[in-house]
């Protein structure tokens, strides 16, 4: 797993604002662009890009806007995603992460989706307080 | 940016790899428009350029293919990247109204015989 206090020590690849939908196309576009470089296959490259598209989506819809930041471990074992929004918060993350489980209208297959679509996948968020969503892939 | 052009008795679509949410909904709307005015047989969706389809994505295909059958058009999706289906298939993602085929030959074939 990795280790997020030794990513979190090294700066961002990249950082993206996200404030309308055109964003949740950078975001999953770089995250994409640097697993290209990195040489991983076009379905490890999907799933992962597909997952960030989900959670940037999310902070947009749900967290009024917010930002990414993208950064690698110290080994270079992992890509990890940190994607962050000062919305409401999510009183119940257990709830919000089941299937189905839906407050936009949407088919509630986003969080839980996403979490299967990491390696590493983590959700801090209390009402008030926004949320970070932090979820990684193994290069 | 997202094309729509008239081939044979079907509407073929474009839609690229930078297609934001608003636009996709857009899409919805003048696609409907112009399968009841144009009296097509069917519409192709080609996402070949589509890198990723996520839940939204995902979604608003499975609409157009259900709005489109109402206005009595079958939909197929045509271009599907292996990637993209083994991460449809593991989002839980299921496109029931919509046919698929793996080129735009194959949905114009299907199309003429309906």
């Amino acid at each position: 797993m990795p280790d997020p206090n030794e990513t979190s020590s090294r700066p961002a690849v990249a950082e993206i604002t996200l404030a309308t939908s055109r964003d949740v196309v950078a975001a999953r576009q770089a995250v994409a662009r640097i697993l290209k470089e990195r040489g991983l296959s076009a379905v490890r490259i999907t799933r992962f890009a597909t997952a960030v598209s989900e959670i940037t989506r999310n902070a947009i819809v749900h967290g009024g806007g917010g930002k990414i930041s993208i950064y690698l471990d110290g080994r270079n074992e992992y890509l990890r995603v940190e994607c962050r929004d000062q919305g409401p918060g999510i009183e119940n993350v257990t709830l919000a992460m089941s299937e189905g489980y839906t407050t936009a209208g949407g088919l509630g297959k986003g969080l839980g989706g996403a979490k299967r679509l990491s390696h590493g996948f983590e959700v801090h968020s209390a009402p008030g307080k926004g949320t970070t969503v932090s979820m990684s892939v193994k290069l | 940016m997202t094309s729509i052009n008239l081939v044979e008795n079907a509407l073929l679509v474009s839609i690229q790899d930078d297609v934001t949410d608003t636009e996709i909904v857009e899409l919805q709307d003048t696609l409907s428009n112009r399968i009841a005015k144009e009296n097509v047989k069917g519409v192709i969706l080609d996402i070949s350029s589509l890198e990723i389809v996520d839940t939204f994505v995902g979604r608003v295909i499975a609409q157009l293919a259900g709005i489109s059958k109402l206005l009595a058009a079958e939909t197929y999706v045509v271009g599907m990247r292996p990637a993209v289906a083994v991460t449809l298939v593991e989002l839980g993602m299921y496109l029931p109204e919509t046919r698929t085929a793996l080129s735009l030959t194959h949905a114009l074939t299907q199309l003429r015989r309906a």
